[in-house]
C-alpha cells in the first residue's frame, strides 16, 4: 500500500511549484501584450504618433508626467522589500514581524493603486486616442488590476496571519504572496522603463 | 480491509447527479470530459455537414452567405476549442494518474475546476446563434478588419475562448505538477509511458502559448468595444499584428491537438506488434523538438502578408518535419517484425500513421514559400488541416476509445461493428478530403459559399460531400456498438489486451482510489515485465 505514489518528494510542495508554473502562463499573458506594443512602436512613423485635427482640437496630446510615476515606482519597490522582510521574519518564526512586513506591503500597494487612478485623470488623451492611448491603458490597466489582485492575496495572508496559521515550516501562502507581488513589481518596472523613460 | 467498512459507516448517500457535479476524482472528470467533447465532436459534425451540403452543387443557396459563414466558423471552433483540445484533456485526466501509478491529480478541485469552465463557454459560445446578427462569423481566425465588423456574436466568442483558454492553462500546470512529482517509485521520468510524456509536451505549450491568445482576444476585445486601435491602421495599428500574436498561440496549437493523438498511437502499437515501441528517447526527445520547435513557425500561415521573414520561417517549418519523420520511422519501426494482430484499435492506430503522414507530406509542401503563395488560402490548405486533425487526431480519438473502453467502462466495444466503423470513416475521410487538394491546385478559395458553374468544381465537390455524410454514417456502427456494450455487464479483466502499462495493472473499471498495489516499475513496461517475470531480463 505504500507503494501509491501519493507520497510528495522532497524539497519544492506541489502547490509552490503548480503557483510559479501559473505565473509563467502570467509572464506569456504580459509577454503578449508588450510584443503588441513594440510591434506597434516600432511601425509607428513617429512615437507619439501623429493626431489627428479634430482631437487636436479636442486638446488631446500625447504626453506623459514622469515624476508621479517614478514616485509611485519606488513605493512598488519599497513594498517588494518590505515583503521580502515579511518572508525573512516567518522563516525565522517571528510572527510580528510577518505581520508588519505584510501590513506596510499592503498599505503601499493600496498608495501605488491610489497614484495611479490619480495619474489616470491627469492624463489628456483616452484609449481610443490612437494606438499610443490604447497600448498604455491597456498594459497599465491590466497592470493595476494585477496589483489589485496581488494586494487582496496579501490580505487573504495577513487575516490568516492574524490568525496565527503561519510557523516558521508552514508558510507557504505567505512564500506565495510574495512572489506574487515580486512578479508585478517587475511587470511594472519594466513599464515604467519602456512607457516613461525609453522616448 | 479496514478501509471496505468505512463507507457503512455514513447513512448518507448523494443522488448520482450530485455525486457526477461535484466529483473531484480524476477519472470521473475525464469521462465528463470525454462526453462534453464527443457531444461538441457530433454538433461540429452537423455543422459540417450544412457546409458541406452548401458546397456540393454550384450557385446553391441552401444556406445564404451570412449563415454560412458562421456555420463554418462555428464548426471550426466546435472541433478545435470544444473538440480536440479538451478531448486530449480528458484522456490525459483518465489516463496519467493511473499511468504513472498515482492516486489523483496533483490538484482534484482545481481538475474538476479546469472542467466546469467548459460548459458555460460551449453555451456561450453557440448562443451566439440566438442574438442578433448571429453568432461569430470571421472564420475560427478571427482576422482583423473582418472580426471588427461583425455582431456581438463575435464578443460572445471571444469570451468563450477566453474562457477555454484559461480552463487549459490551469489544467496545463495541474498535469505538470501531476506528472513531476507524483509518479510511483521506480517510476522515472523515461520509464514514463509515451502517452505521459506527450500529455507533458501539451502541457507545457498550453500552459505558455494559451496566455499570448488570450492577450490577443483580449485586445480585440478592446478594439471592438472600447475605441481600441490595436488593429486599426487609422489609429496607427496594424492588422498583422493582430496575425503575429493570434499564430503565436494557434501554431503550437496544432501540437496540442496531434501530440497526445501520437501518445494514444505509440501506445497501441507496441501492444498489438507485440514488441516495445522502437526508440522509446527518441520519441520523446522528437516530442520535445517538435514542442521547442513549434515556438518558431507561427509566421508560415502568413507569408503572403510580406512582413515575416520568409527564409527564416520556411526553414524552420522544413525543421519540425524533421522530428515529425522520426516518429513515423518509430512507429514503423515497432511495427516492423512484429506479431501483428489487427484489432480495432489497431486499425485506427494504422490509420492515423497514414493518413497523418500525408498530412505532414503536404503541410511540409506548401512550407516552401513560393508553393505557398499559390496555394495559400486554397482548399489545399483545409486538406491539409483535415489530414492532420481528421485523419490524425480523429483516427487517434477512436482508436484510444476503442482501446481504453474496456479499462473506463469495463466493457469491450463490438468487434464486427468497431470494424465497420472505421472501413467507413477510413474511405468516407478519403473520399472527403483528398478531392480538396485537387480543388486547391484548380484555385478554389476556402470559406467561399457559393461557386459558379463554370468554375468546373462541382464534380469534386460532389465527391467531397458524399465522404462527408459517409464519414457521418461511419458513425451508426460506433453508437450501436457503445449502446450494446452499455447494455452487458461490466466483464472485462484487470488487462484485456495484455498491455504494458500500469492502468492495466488495476481493475475495469478501476477503483476510487486506483491501486491497491502495484508491480514494481523497472522499465517502461511494467507489466510486461510483471507477466514473464525475470525471463525477460
Amino acid at each position: 500500500m505504500a507503494a501509491h505514489g501519493t507520497a510528495e518528494r522532497q524539497g519544492m510542495t506541489n502547490s509552490m511549484l503548480g503557483f510559479i508554473l501559473f505565473l509563467a502562463s502570467e509572464v506569456m499573458f504580459f509577454g503578449g501584450l508588450f510584443a503588441a506594443y513594440f510591434i506597434a512602436r516600432a511601425d509607428a512613423p513617429a512615437w507619439p504618433p501623429p493626431l489627428t485635427p479634430e482631437q487636436i482640437a479636442e486638446g488631446v496630446h500625447l504626453e506623459l508626467e514622469v515624476l508621479l510615476p517614478a514616485i509611485s515606482t519606488g513605493i512598488l519597490v519599497l513594498s517588494s522589500v518590505t515583503m521580502q522582510y515579511a518572508v525573512w521574519q516567518i522563516q525565522k518564526g517571528n510572527q510580528g514581524g510577518m505581520l508588519w512586513g505584510l501590513f506596510i506591503s499592503l498599505a503601499l500597494g493600496i498608495v501605488f493603486l491610489a497614484a495611479q487612478l490619480y495619474d489616470y485623470t491627469q492624463l489628456h488623451f483616452r484609449a481610443d486616442d490612437t494606438i499610443y492611448g490604447t497600448t498604455f491603458y491597456t498594459l497599465t490597466g491590466f497592470h493595476g488590476a494585477h496589483v489589485a489582485g496581488g494586494a487582496l492575496f496579501i490580505a487573504v495572508v495577513t487575516v490568516r496571519a492574524l490568525g496565527g496559521q503561519f510557523t516558521a515550516e508552514n508558510h507557504e501562502a505567505v512564500e506565495a504572496s510574495s512572489m506574487y507581488w515580486h512578479f508585478v513589481d517587475v511587470v511594472w518596472i519594466a513599464l515604467f522603463t519602456v512607457l516613461y523613460i525609453i522616448k | 480491509m479496514a478501509t471496505v467498512a468505512v463507507p457503512q459507516l455514513s447513512g448518507y448517500h448523494r443522488p448520482a447527479v450530485l455525486d457526477w457535479i461535484m466529483t473531484v476524482d480524476h477519472k470521473r472528470l475525464g469521462i465528463l470530459y470525454l462526453y462534453f467533447t464527443l457531444f461538441f465532436f457530433a454538433v461540429g459534425g452537423i455543422l459540417a455537414l450544412l457546409v458541406r451540403t452548401q458546397l456540393a452543387v454550384a450557385d446553391n443557396s441552401f444556406v445564404g452567405n451570412d449563415a454560412y459563414n458562421q456555420i463554418f466558423t462555428m464548426h471550426a471552433s466546435a472541433m478545435l476549442f470544444l473538440f480536440i483540445i479538451p478531448v486530449w484533456a480528458g484522456f490525459g485526466n483518465y489516463l496519467v494518474p493511473l499511468q504513472i501509478g498515482a492516486a489523483d491529480m496533483a490538484f482534484p478541485r482545481i481538475n474538476a475546476l479546469s472542467f466546469w469552465m467548459l460548459p458555460p463557454a460551449g453555451i456561450l459560445m453557440f448562443a451566439g446563434f440566438i442574438v442578433d446578427g448571429g453568432a461569430a462569423d470571421g472564420g475560427w481566425t478571427a482576422y482583423s478588419p473582418l472580426a471588427q465588423q461583425t455582431g456581438v456574436g463575435m464578443d460572445m466568442w471571444i469570451i468563450a475562448v477566453i474562457v477555454l483558454g484559461m480552463s487549459s492553462t490551469i489544467g496545463a500546470a495541474n498535469f505538470l505538477v501531476t506528472m513531476f512529482r507524483m509518479r510511483a517509485p521506480g517510476m522515472t521520468m523515461f520509464r514514463m509511458p509515451i502517452f505521459c510524456w506527450t500529455m507533458l509536451v501539451t502541457a507545457l505549450l498550453q500552459l505558455l502559448a494559451t496566455p499570448v491568445l488570450a492577450a490577443a482576444l483580449v485586445m480585440l476585445f478592446i478594439d471592438r468595444n472600447y475605441g481600441g486601435q490595436f488593429f486599426d491602421p487609422n489609429g496607427g495599428g496594424n492588422v498583422v499584428l493582430w496575425q503575429n500574436v493570434f499564430w503565436f498561440y494557434s501554431h503550437p496549437a496544432v501540437y496540442i491537438m496531434i501530440l497526445p493523438g501520437m501518445g494514444i498511437v505509440s501506445e497501441i502499437l507496441p501492444v498489438f506488434s507485440r514488441k516495445p515501441l522502437f526508440g522509446y528517447k527518441a520519441f520523446v526527445f522528437a516530442t520535445i523538438g517538435i514542442g521547442g520547435l513549434g515556438f518558431s513557425v507561427w509566421a508560415h500561415h502568413m507569408f503572403t502578408t510580406g512582413s515575416v521573414l520568409l527564409p527564416f520561417f520556411g526553414f524552420m517549418t522544413f525543421m519540425i518535419g524533421v522530428p515529425t519523420g522520426v516518429k513515423i520511422f518509430n512507429w514503423l519501426g515497432t511495427l516492423w517484425g512484429g506479431s501483428i494482430s489487427f484489432p480495432t484499435p489497431m486499425l485506427f492506430a494504422i490509420g492515423f500513421v497514414s493518413m497523418f503522414l500525408i498530412g505532414g507530406i503536404n503541410g511540409t509542401y506548401s512550407a516552401a514559400v513560393p508553393v505557398d503563395f499559390a496555394l495559400h488560402d486554397t482548399y489545399f490548405v483545409v486538406a491539409h488541416i483535415h489530414y492532420v486533425l481528421f485523419g490524425g487526431s480523429v483516427f487517434a480519438v477512436f482508436g484510444g476509445l476503442y482501446y481504453w473502453f474496456p479499462k473506463i467502462w469495463g466493457r469491450q466495444l463490438n468487434e464486427r461493428l468497431g470494424k465497420l466503423h472505421f472501413v467507413l470513416m477510413f474511405v468516407g475521410f478519403n473520399v472527403a478530403f483528398f478531392p480538396m487538394h485537387m480543388l486547391g491546385l484548380d484555385g478554389m478559395p476556402r470559406r467561399i459559399a457559393v461557386y459558379a458553374d463554370s468554375a468546373g468544381w462541382e464534380a469534386l465537390n460532389m465527391l467531397s460531400t458524399g465522404g462527408a455524410f459517409l464519414i457521418a454514417v461511419s458513425m451508426i456502427p460506433f453508437l450501436i456498438a457503445v449502446v450494446m456494450a452499455f447494455m452487458r455487464p461490466k466483464d472485462q479483466p484487470d488487462d484485456p489486451w495484455e498491455a504494458n502499462t500500469l492502468e492495466w495493472a488495476t481493475t475495469s473499471p478501476p477503483p476510487d482510489y486506483n491501486f491497491d498495489s502495484l508491480p514494481p516499475v523497472r522499465s517502461e513496461r511494467p507489466l510486461f515485465d510483471a507477466r514473464h517475470g525475470d525471463e525477460a531480463h
